[in-house]
């Protein structure tokens, strides 16, 4: 029963998409400040549909919940043993759960917009509605013929086959759903673009509603991707934060685009400019963050990520992306020209910085692509490569190094047209740490450039991201101000994390009998016992590991080799020793003819740095939330205080002729 | 200057910046794409010494040895062929990694012939493969099947 409500919700919903896209389509047939009687259906639907759609998830969630075996995703991901919250993440650790959420955020993001967003004309609004109806329906049709996440089983299985014990983990409880989230709010800024450029709206009234959307789902993928590095670093043992596995560029490539978006947004609502420009990265975005779906979900990859290996939905997918990106760019060439061109400005202002660093973004944008599809690419011709950091990290490095030296001018600039005499002292200040930095580094030890560079820079930028505060009260600074501060400062910290990483990371690897002792860095430790533990559904091999800095108290680590059962699969925990300056990393390997076990440790220094930083930068984008958002409720309100005042004063003025008649 | 102006410059400076991008990626692409070999082709026409590659293939039975220091093995990889390329490993052994099931080495091959492995990807689990495993010979993927997905539930 339960199986049938959530799909019937999800038929039903897919319907009111439709309905959402016609009437939002004859809303763009009415002339201008009247409504037509047929686009009156356009925000209801879309308010109903993200109701349907949360119930199709809910449904599927219970279904998860009380492990009903007549549903074959649930017999085929799910286990009547396993943990209660294992359970309920199971619902989108696999490839129908998945693109429920997807669907459903998706018609939850359009059901808010439509319910909440008063500020555009009704004719651009029923166009961005229209577009994120038949963004959705794709979707639906999606779910609803090739992948029904409800289907039933003729006959109920007896048991779960489980899942996959890399994924039974509670940093899945967020990453997935995040990320989601953050792809899909990008797909309400793509509406709001189409809709815009399709009725000529592309003003800075347009920015500052479409600002909210691209800010929320930007913090999104940044936690999302923050989050998604930290698990794999973790949990897959290997010692590595960011593998350029296709599955992470996945989720980069949106996060670049949406960065480069969030930037010229800024500067189309505060300035009006780069009205064609914005336009143009909102596609792209969700344009990423479609393929980023297709890549994760069509089975081209395998990973873990990789659910289902079949063609037919990788074909499904592919034709979507075709069907939306081909069709917003026919549109955009179509319409650009018809954008007339915003206010100049000169190439050293604010507006001119940020050009810069959105040409660089959108270029190793360009560079993280090709590498991703490269690998596809010849495979078609039957030669098989993988590309890796050899190609990633210097590439990249072509375009990220000049646009973090811009990033740490730009905020000082001034808007339209500054002269860079004007911020001497600060530019001088800037290049001198950077230059300092380097050259102190490499007086005491040779390191390879990119980790080199990437100190320097991190030391630059940390300095230059409280620059546009000197000078100012700091209690008077707007709020959003403090969040860009905030989020610059959050890249100089990661990019300190990493560079450390790369660049002092000390490594030991070594059989060890119990009770012998081994050397890392700083660090002594003695491999005390190896005894078997077990959890609910796995057992495992434990060791207890002795650590101690400079001889210092002994803390024990208790790496762990786990054995699930269900489904069989072994997966090696590593144990984590944090401190401020950096992380003791150990992984018990197996077990050497002699009865050595082996054992892996590295010392990273400021590894964490990577991950507060990403916080940082999170968090940046939601002060910046707030603060634009506040800064909107004073306008409104003030708006409408004004208008009631008039009002009165019409009133006032009207009633002696009120008067006169009675 | 004129906005019309400004916005061709703006639109021939992005251009000018993804077309580098995209130059800039087919060099780095040439030179370090990281190309797989089965073993006969390795044997066939071998990789220049130290570019790294990715070799597939299948753990030769017999052929596994661990180094005193408990902690580097040895083993040989083979393909559809006799031949056979003999690898060397510093680093803990991926989960199900035993004779006769398959690999994936990535590294490069030394000076003495032996094709030193910084990394060993194994199939771990009946919805994990290593792509590069996936052409591999029919009789050599049912043995490989057979092998590695002993105790599983289906």
């Amino acid at each position: 029963m339960i199986a049938e409500i959530g799909l019937a919700a999800l038929w039903l919903a897919a319907a009111l998409a439709v309905l959402q896209m016609v009437s939002g389509a004859f809303a763009l047939r009415a002339a201008p400040g009247e409504v037509n009687p047929l686009a009156i259906y356009t925000r209801p639907a879309a308010v109903v549909q993200a109701l349907l759609a949360g119930l199709a998830f809910t449904m599927l969630l219970w279904a998860f919940a009380v492990t009903d075996l007549s549903v074959k995703l649930v017999a085929a991901n799910s286990h009547s043993m396993k943990p209660m919250i294992y359970k309920l993440t199971g619902t989108w650790g696999n490839h129908e759960g998945s693109m429920l959420l997807w669907v459903g955020v998706l018609a939850l993001s359009g059901g808010l917009l439509a319910a909440f967003e008063r500020r555009l004309p009704e004719r651009t609004m029923g166009a961005t509605l229209a577009v994120q109806g038949f963004v959705a329906l794709g979707f639906y049709a999606f779910l609803l013929l090739s992948s029904n996440p409800f289907e039933r089983l003729p006959v109920p299985a007896m048991e779960g086959s489980g899942l996959n014990p890399l994924l039974q983990d509670i940093g899945l409880a967020f990453h997935p759903p995040t990320l989601y989230a953050g792809y899909v709010g990008l797909s309400v800024a793509f509406s709001l673009a189409m809709g815009a450029l399709m009725t000529r709206e592309v003003t800075p009234a347009f920015a500052r509603v479409m600002r909210p959307w691209v800010l929320g789902a930007w913090v999104l993928l940044t936690f999302g991707i923050t989050a998604g590095s930290y698990w794999a670093y973790y949990e897959l043992g290997w010692g590595g934060w960011w593998f350029w596995d296709p599955v992470e560029n996945a989720s980069l490539m949106p996060w670049l685009a949406a960065t480069a978006l969030l930037h010229s947004v800024a500067v189309l609502a505060a300035r009006d400019a780069l009205r064609t420009w914005t336009v143009m990265l909102g596609v792209l975005a969700f344009s990423m963050s479609m393929l980023g779906t297709f890549l994760v979900r069509s089975g081209v990859l395998t990973s873990v990520h990789a659910f289902a290996v079949d063609p037919e939905r990788g074909a499904f997918i592919l034709a979507l992306l075709g069907l939306n990106i081909g069709g917003a760019f026919t549109i955009f060439a179509l319409r650009a020209g018809a954008v007339s061109e915003g206010k100049r400005f000169s190439v050293s202002s604010r507006e001119g910085a940020l050009v810069f660093n959105n040409v660089m973004l959108s270029a190793i944008l360009a560079i993280v692509l090709l590498g991703t599809l490269y690998p596809l690419l010849t495979e078609a011709f039957d030669v098989r490569v993988s590309v890796g950091p050899p190609y990633f990290n210097p590439a990249g490095a072509i375009f990220a190094v000049p646009m973090f030296m811009v990033m740490a001018v730009g905020p000082l600039l001034r808007w339209k047209e500054d002269s860079p005499r004007r911020i001497r002292s600060e530019l001088v200040l800037i290049a001198a740490i950077l230059i300092a930095v380097i050259g102190l580094v490499s007086f005491f030890g040779r390191l390879p450039l990119l980790p080199l560079l990437g100190l320097g820079l991190a030391a630059a930028l940390g300095v230059a991201a409280f620059l546009p505060l000197r000078g100012r009260r700091l209690t008077r600074v707007p709020v959003a101000t403090w969040g860009m501060v905030l989020a610059h400062f959050g890249i100089a910290v990661s990019l300190f994390g990493m560079a450390s990483e790369g660049a002092f990371t000390q490594e030991r690897l070594a059989a060890v009998a119990p009770g012998g002792t081994e050397q890392v860095g700083d660090f002594t430790f003695t491999l005390q016992s190896i005894t078997p533990v077990a959890g609910p559904n796995w057992t495992a091999i434990e060791a207890r590991i002795a650590v101690s800095r400079d001889g210092g108290a002994p803390v024990i680590l208790a790496p762990q080799a786990r054995n699930f059962w269900s489904p069989a699969q072994a997966t090696s925990e590593s144990a984590l020793l944090t401190r401020w300056d950096g992380q003791l990393y150990a992984v018990i390997g197996n077990q050497a003819a002699d009865g050595r076990w082996q054992i892996r440790m590295w010392w990273k220094p400021f590894v964490t740095f990577i991950w507060y930083g990403g916080l940082l930068i999170a968090l940046g984008g939601v002060l910046a939330i707030i603060g634009r958002v506040r800064v909107d409720m004073m306008r409104r309100k003030a708006v409408s205080l004004g208008e009631e005042r008039r009002a009165d004063l019409d009133a006032l003025s009207a009633q002696p002729v009120a008067g006169d008649q009675g | 200057m004129k906005a019309k102006h400004q916005r061709l410059i703006l639109i021939i400076a992005a251009l000018i910046a993804i077309i580098g991008a995209g130059l800039i990626a087919a060099w780095t692409l040439r030179n370090q794409a990281n190309y797989f070999y089965l073993p006969e082709q390795m044997a066939a026409t071998p990789p220049d010494v130290g570019q790294s590659v990715r070799l597939g293939g299948m753990v030769q039975p017999g052929s596994l040895a661990t180094e005193a220091d408990g902690v580097t093995v040895n083993f040989m990889v083979t393909g559809n062929t006799d031949d056979a390329i003999p690898v060397r490993y510093n680093g803990i052994l991926p989960d199900l990694f035993v004779e006769g099931s398959g690999v994936v080495a990535e590294g490069s091959l030394g000076t003495d012939g032996v094709f030193v492995a910084t990394n060993l990807l194994a199939k771990h689990d009946e919805n994990y493969v290593p792509k590069e495993l996936e052409g591999m010979g029919t009789a050599q993927a049912a043995t490989m099947a057979a092998d590695t997905t002993i105790g599983l539930t289906q």
